[in-house]
């Protein structure tokens, strides 16, 4: 019971062997591990299913440019479900800002970017208006946001009524969720050069990063994962990357959702892991008396899960606005319902307190593959709810066993 | 000639990694109350919950023998139906249903298809009669007090018809009334016919009611005494617990040196809005640099109320007069945030609602309240909090594998450990501690103690709040007492004893 959660900082001095090392590793991490080989699972069967249709680079791209706008509100979502919270109305939240940037551009000749600026600041006041009621009224968040889903329907039809269908002219925005990052000017190798660039950058950079943190710890003298398991990992990761990026060099290079995906996702994750927001957040999930009797502002932090979780959605919908070059009146519809499910496969606990972002992206990665795997088999869309719904309560069901063993 | 309604042989419960109980043997005689004591962690527990079929017959070995046969139970329900009942230390009644349908919950009295409700208020009544709770069976039972929501859980034992009643720390959230008139309520039981197991570990409740009383530690039986053979002392029950004498349970502290207040409250008035009654009347205290100073009063005197209204943590009450004066200077706190930063600390009575959190570890709990210290730049310096959490680990005597053990699996005394590391990394001149040695085994009630003694040598001012008299007599240089939102006495180490302290803490 006891030396489960021996990992590589712990301050125990035992030796173990390899062997025992990678055993304990996996009965640590089983819940992380059985994740990837879902995923891995699920885009072989497709893959399989489309005869390759499924995992050539075009498609891929696609997926990517596809999942971008849940897995921002998957990641603004899991903040709010560790806080043991709930935001219900981030689909038409979602829906309404993309209705409005496409109105600024289109009937006010606003420019595009501060379109988008302006839109996110609507995000933080409808954040605020949900998190006041929740901190500072007292109203559940559950019925705070429901109604909220009700509002930003109707006032997403409202917006739209006159006009119907928004087309969206502006390049610049269109590109955000369908446009790729230019290569180098004068450089044609056959394959996008800067992509590869970037990629050989990223694999540098974690290789630093991660033999730092070693050294640090050792400075310290706290016990590490053996060399073996640290090169192998070291390897592994670097694989993956170059794969993805190698795949994506052959056809247009990184799109600029996975950019912004990236730089949401990399902002959250250093914000849950490294700052005392972060810490503060896990703490209210775990036990909110706790938490304010520690000096933690309770309902500060909240307040700051509502906003940010709106700012998100509004995110959310200029990248849907974005993808479309359009706004029309059903967007939104379900997204809360893809960034829920997306964070609890992610691992998210159901009784809060637990949960990381960079999970949330593979959950993300999960339902959006399912979706787009399914488009391409010509799947029908009743079909395609059902089995999401299977492997979500699938994914939750194991999460719950698993812990519960703990 | 010894006639034995309940024993277990040999019973041997293993956990990944860890023998719970290796080969106990237990044996209770039929009709009488026998205590089960040891430290945290000994197995009394995991015993019962062998006994109640919670870990059911194949996950333990060796036998139960009930009224002369081997039990194989798969369930609670199986236990129950044979009349062996366990009432936990968390009660398990439903707060928002009355009192005859919580001892009726389970197994409803039914005409037909429908429950009938008449003859179930009919018979509840009847239970209350023998525990003699003089209520309305209608009441709600959240608004009973404990002591009578544990009368309730007896209540509905006997409508199971009980024959062995296993009470795991019936009295530990009582107050002195109410675990008198609880043990006098076993006794009468006894004569009634029903044999009891009772885990405690109030020693003197168990040198007063015991019958047998059998030594749990580190998950072997140590010895069975009879107090009908000879009368047995606490001193004795103690060794065999930790294994080794006591001979102080208080230890003395070396250096008495005692300076100017550190902390003062003036008039301090706190009103219910709610129930539009104050709970605080011009509560006036003050602790001294290097000073312990208790608070004794009854369980609902005011004293968490008012350690949480100092500390700027008070849901729904409001401060109607009074000031708090930190080191001379007039203070007011609208947060525990606020008070931190000015050196008060409050370390809960409520360890598991609201003082940990448990499904972080041991590192993590140490370092919430203050990760200012720790903070370069936006980030965390996680390394240095390592070392940190390993001094304090070290320093205070956590028990555990490593600081990345989970909270939620260690023992009372090292939970309260880990309370103790949180706030005394917060580095405070004024400690409050609500209840410290609460559910604590003596080993670690010893540590805790001494720990203090260390801290006010350093010039720090403890604030105790206990219900156990004899506790605050042991360690406090000046005690107050509390009765009904007032203080009724201030007496000094040497005037202070059992029946002064009592007369004021009766006082109204």
């Amino acid at each position: 019971m006891s030396d489960k959660n021996k990992k590589e900082v712990s301050s125990g001095t035992a030796k173990v062997g390899l062997g025992q090392e990678i055993a304990n590793l996996v009965k640590t991490n089983i819940r992380d591990y059985m994740m990837y080989i879902a995923l891995v699972l699920i885009m072989a069967f497709f893959t399989w299913r489309t005869h390759g249709g499924f995992i050539q680079a075009r498609n891929i791209s696609n997926l990517i440019n596809q999942a971008a706008y849940v897995a921002v509100l998957a990641i603004g979502m899991t903040v709010i479900l560790i806080l043991k919270h709930i935001d219900l109305s981030v689909g038409y939240v979602a829906g309404f800002c993309g209705a409005i940037a496409a109105i600024l551009m289109t009937q006010y000749n606003v420019n595009e970017w501060l379109a988008i600026l302006i839109v996110m600041c609507v995000g933080l006041v409808i954040g605020l208006y949900q998190g006041l009621l929740v901190t500072r009224v007292g109203v559940p968040a559950f019925v705070t946001t429901l109604a909220g889903m009700f509002m930003f329907r109707g006032l997403l039809n409202l917006s739209l009524q006159k006009t119907g269908t928004i087309i969206v002219p502006n390049a610049g925005f269109n590109a955000l969720s369908n446009g790729f990052i230019p290569d180098i000017p004068g450089v044609n190798l056959g394959f996008h050069f800067l992509t590869v660039l970037i990629g050989i950058v990223a694999v540098v950079l974690v290789i630093i990063s991660q033999i730092k943190a070693r050294r640090q710890k050792m400075k310290y003298n706290f016990q590490v994962t053996s060399t073996p398991v640290f090169v192998f990992t070291l390897v592994f990761i670097s694989v993956i990357i170059m794969l993805i990026i190698w795949v994506l060099a052959g056809y247009s290079g990184i799109p600029w959702a996975a950019v912004i995906v990236g730089v949401v996702l990399f902002v959250y994750n250093y914000m849950l892991n490294k700052t005392r927001l972060g810490r503060y957040i896990y703490g209210i999930g775990g036990n909110d008396q706790a938490a304010e009797l520690s000096g933690v502002n309770v309902k500060r932090v909240t307040l700051f899960a509502f906003c940010s979780m709106s700012v998100l959605a509004a995110l959310s919908g200029v990248l849907y606005t974005s993808r479309l070059q359009s706004a029309t009146p059903t967007a939104g519809l379900a997204f809360e319902m893809d960034a829920i499910a997306s964070s609890y496969i992610g691992g998210t606990a159901v009784s809060g307190g637990i949960g990381k972002v960079t999970n949330t992206i593979i959950g993300a990665l999960v339902i959006m593959s399912l979706t787009n795997g399914m488009n391409l088999m010509g799947v029908d869309i009743s079909y395609q709810y059902i089995v999401k719904g299977i492997i979500f309560i699938i994914a939750v069901a194991f999460d719950v066993r698993t812990r519960s063993k703990k | 000639m010894n006639d034995y309604i309940l024993e277990m042989r040999d019973i041997t419960k293993e956990f990944p990694g860890v023998k719970a109980l290796s080969d106990v043997n237990f044996k209770v005689k039929r009709g009488e109350i026998h205590c089960l004591v040891g430290e945290n962690g000994a197995g009394k527990s995991t015993l019962m919950k062998v006994l109640s079929g919670l870990y059911h017959y194949g996950t333990y070995s060796g036998d139960i023998v009930y009224n002369g046969e081997v039990q194989q139970f798969k369930s609670i329900a199986d236990s129950e139906e044979k009349g062996i009942v366990i009432i936990y230390q968390e009660l398990a009644l439903v707060p928002e249903l009355s009192i005859y349908e919580n001892i009726y919950f389970g197994h409803e009295i039914m005409k037909g298809h429908a429950v009938d409700w008449n003859e179930t208020i009919v018979r509840a009544t009847e239970m209350l009669k023998k525990v003699r709770l003089h209520v309305d069976p209608s009441t709600k039972v959240k608004n009973l007090g404990v002591g009578n929501q544990q009368l309730v859980e007896i209540a509905k034992a006997l409508s199971k018809n009980v024959k062995l009643l296993i009470l795991d720390e019936p009295t530990a959230a009582l107050n002195e009334d109410d675990s008198e008139n609880l043990l006098a309520l076993i006794r009468e039981l006894k004569t009634q016919g029903v044999t009891c197991i009772m885990i405690s570990h109030k020693l003197k409740e168990i040198t007063a009611i015991a019958d047998t009383i059998t030594v749990l530690r580190d998950g072997s039986t140590i010895c069975s005494m009879d107090t009908s053979e000879h009368p047995v002392t606490e001193a004795e029950i103690i060794k065999h617990m930790v294994g080794r004498e006591i001979d102080n349970i208080y230890p003395k502290r070396e250096k008495k040196e005692i300076g100017d207040i550190c902390l003062e409250i003036k008039d301090w008035t706190v009103e219910d809005p709610v129930k539009q009654r104050e709970i605080l009347h011009h509560v006036n205290l003050n602790v001294r640099k290097g000073e312990i100073v208790g608070l004794q009063g009854l369980m609902g005197a005011g004293r968490t109320e008012l350690a949480l209204s100092i500390f700027g943590n008070t849901p729904g009450y409001k401060i109607t007069s009074g000031e708090v004066l930190v080191n001379g200077k007039p203070k007011h706190f609208k947060n525990p945030k606020e008070a931190i930063k000015d050196g008060v600390a409050y370390v809960t009575e409520d360890r598991k609602g609201n003082g940990l959190i448990l499904i972080q570890d041991i590192k993590y709990n140490t370092t919430i309240a203050n990760l200012e210290e720790l903070v370069s730049g936006l980030a965390i310096n996680e390394n240095e909090e390592i070392n940190v959490s390993n001094e304090y680990k070290k320093s205070i005597n956590i028990k555990a594998p490593s600081i990345e053990q989970k909270v939620g699996n260690l023992s009372g005394g090292n939970q309260q450990k880990v309370q103790l590391a949180k706030w005394l990394f917060v580095k405070p001149h004024v400690l409050i501690l609500d209840e410290p040695t609460r559910g604590i085994d003596v080993g670690a009630k010893y540590e805790i103690y001494t720990l203090m003694n260390k801290l006010v040598e350093q010039g720090m001012s403890i604030i105790m709040i206990s219900s156990e008299l004899p506790e605050v007599l042991g360690m406090s240089d000046r005690l107050y007492v509390m009765s009904e939102g007032t203080i009724t006495g201030e007496l000094s180490a040497d005037e202070a004893n059992e029946q002064t302290v009592m007369a004021m803490a009766v006082k109204s």
